[in-house]
């Protein structure tokens, strides 16, 4: 993986800095939502191989969660953005900050 | 393929020139009555007992590399039955017992050396965890002991008894515990499937999962083309999602890599496999001399065979921490491989809600182990669609149920287990 990762509060930072979360795709359901909703959620991934949606938390810099578009095979980091910024985006469906927001709308 | 004394004099005097292959190298038949999916270590297993135990025999493993490409040849090779929950216990001990008999069984030197696997404790909480662990395990007639600090320090003296914050304290050890060579495991199975009459088939990549209207499979899309079957077995380790995901099922699991690492020959040192309480180092020393460990994953998803630096270093420095010695050994190898991590660090082996289609995964990093009793248990569920009484905890749908078997209390986070 890259050594660098930049960071849009911080700038380029060492990847050692960052703490890797997980997938960013789930949503978490509304408290009341059916028991199968919340299995989806809490268990089931989709896991695919290739370009995939990180959390990641700057912790050892502003210490934002971060969405992290990343290849899972080359490793290659694609593109960085604030979480909150990308879920906006999503939810509002515009294009620009990532392909996978028409899934989150 | 068979071997005598006589054969490796004679094979010697010709320049080792006219062994022969140890399986056949068939084309796919256009239909079988079983397909599994992966030539790893319990794909290989499964087709040897589904024909040795339960007579079925027109069968093909799909392997879209070479046997023993994936996580079987890529293990730290260690194998135990040192668990804590219900769950898991009576399986993994199920495994130990086919393990102790295996080399016998399918004729063929695995190298199984039962040296001790003794797992370090550095707290008194932490002893008292080991504690309860060993006695769950004694209730399944397993053996365990606890270890004082003095009796760790007469079996390995080079320990770093007096660490200023983790010092050693003692041990749980499993006496039947140890290591058996991973690749003799997959060509010890892969010939003994061959022989009766199993088609090994190499290089055949399973792209697409073919089914009638009503849902059942008809037989997988390959490489080499169409072949039908009765019925599917998956056993792709991690990659199972993207098998998966042909037969449109989403699963408990995620992908990551994991790392090991081998060093110098050097002469006996370490006599035991010892794991690390406060990391989560392990290692042990080859017949050839050379250390094997290895200690957490890389913590991120990744389907690449290899890892980063960050984690090379964090395991060194884990193992300096535990043995000082280690800082002066050089490191000639280390390898990386992907597993399927599940959501609460125990596998499945079980039917799917599509009715001929039979999963085997979630085997995390210690799925090496299990080899034996992951085969015959998955070839009894294929054979008679129940599941073997060791496996019957092992089900899809415990996450549902709220049954998950979480062995580390670590709750829903596959790069926790
Ligand atoms: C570095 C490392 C250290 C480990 N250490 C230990 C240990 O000390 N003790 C222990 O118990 N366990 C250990 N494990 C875990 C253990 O190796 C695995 O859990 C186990 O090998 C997985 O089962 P397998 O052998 O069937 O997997 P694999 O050997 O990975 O078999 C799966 C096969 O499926 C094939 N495949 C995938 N997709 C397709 C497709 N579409 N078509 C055809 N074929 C396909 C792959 O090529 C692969 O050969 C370790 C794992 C790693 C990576
Ligand atoms: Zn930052």
């Amino acid at each position: 993986m890259a050594s660098l990762i930049t960071c849009p509060h911080c700038g380029s930072r060492p990847k050692e800095e960052f703490s890797i979360r997980g997938d960013a795709l789930p949503q978490r359901p509304a408290a009341h939502a059916p028991d199968e909703a919340w299995h989806a959620y809490v268990y089931l991934r989709d896991n695919v191989k290739g370009v995939i949606f990180e959390h990641w938390h700057h912790v050892g810099g502003c210490r934002r969660y971060l969405v992290v578009e990343r290849d899972n095979v080359s490793h290659d980091v694609l593109s960085v953005t604030d979480a909150a910024r990308f879920r906006r985006a999503a939810a509002s469906g515009q294009d620009g900050v990532v392909a996978a927001g028409k899934d989150l709308a | 393929m068979r071997y005598s004394a006589l054969d490796i004099v004679r094979q010697a005097f010709s320049g080792n020139r006219h062994w022969k292959p140890v399986w056949r190298e068939p084309q796919p038949k256009a239909h079988y009555d079983v397909i599994i999916v992966g030539g790893g270590g319990h794909g290989l297993s499964t087709a040897y007992y589904l024909a040795k135990e339960f007579g079925i025999t027109n069968i093909a493993v799909l392997e879209k590399g070479y046997i023993g490409s994936g996580n079987v040849g890529r293990n730290t090779t260690i194998i135990r039955s040192n668990y804590l929950l219900e769950g898991n216990e009576p399986f993994y001990e199920f495994s130990m017992k086919l393990w102790e008999g295996l080399e016998q069984d399918f004729n063929y030197n695995a190298m199984v050396s039962q040296r001790g696997v003794i797992n370090l404790f550095h707290s008194d909480g932490q002893r008292d965890a080991y504690a309860r662990r060993g006695n769950a395990m004694m209730m399944h007639g397993v053996d365990a002991q606890l270890l004082d600090r003095e009796e760790v320090r007469k079996m390995m003296p080079y320990l770093n008894f007096d660490h200023a914050r983790f010092p050693v304290l003692g041990g749980l050890l499993q006496k039947r515990g140890g290591t058996a060579r991973h690749d003799a495991v997959a060509w010890g199975y892969a010939r003994g499937a061959d022989q009766r009459g199993v088609d090994l088939i190499q290089h055949c990549e399973v792209t697409g999962i073919r089914r009638d209207e009503a849902g059942r499979v008809l037989g997988v899309e390959t490489s080499k083309g169409f072949i039908g079957c009765n019925k599917l077995a998956l056993a792709t380790a991690g990659h199972t999602s993207v098998t998966g995901q042909m037969a449109g099922l989403r699963l408990p699991i995620e992908t990551h890599v994991l790392q090991a690492f081998v060093s110098e020959g050097l002469k006996p040192v370490i006599h035991n496999v010892i794991t690390y309480g406060a990391g989560h180092f392990y290692i042990s020393q080859s017949d050839k001399g050379g250390l094997v460990f290895g200690a957490d994953i890389d913590y991120y998803s990744s389907y690449a065979q290899r890892g980063n630096l960050a984690t090379v270093e964090h395991t060194i420095e884990e193992g300096v921490s535990l043995i000082p010695g280690l800082s002066r050994v050089k490191v000639l190898r280390a390898w990386g491989g992907v597993m399927d991590m599940s959501m609460d660090g125990s596998p499945i082996i079980d039917r799917t809600p599509i009715d001929n289609l039979y999963l085997n995964c979630g085997w995390c990093y210690g799925g090496f182990k299990a080899t034996p009793a992951s085969g015959f248990c998955f070839a009894h569920l294929i054979a008679k669609d129940e599941p073997h009484y060791t496996a019957r905890f092992l089900r899809l749908d415990r996450f549902e149920r709220g049954l998950a078997i979480d062995e580390g209390g670590k709750g829903p986070q596959p790069n926790l287990h």
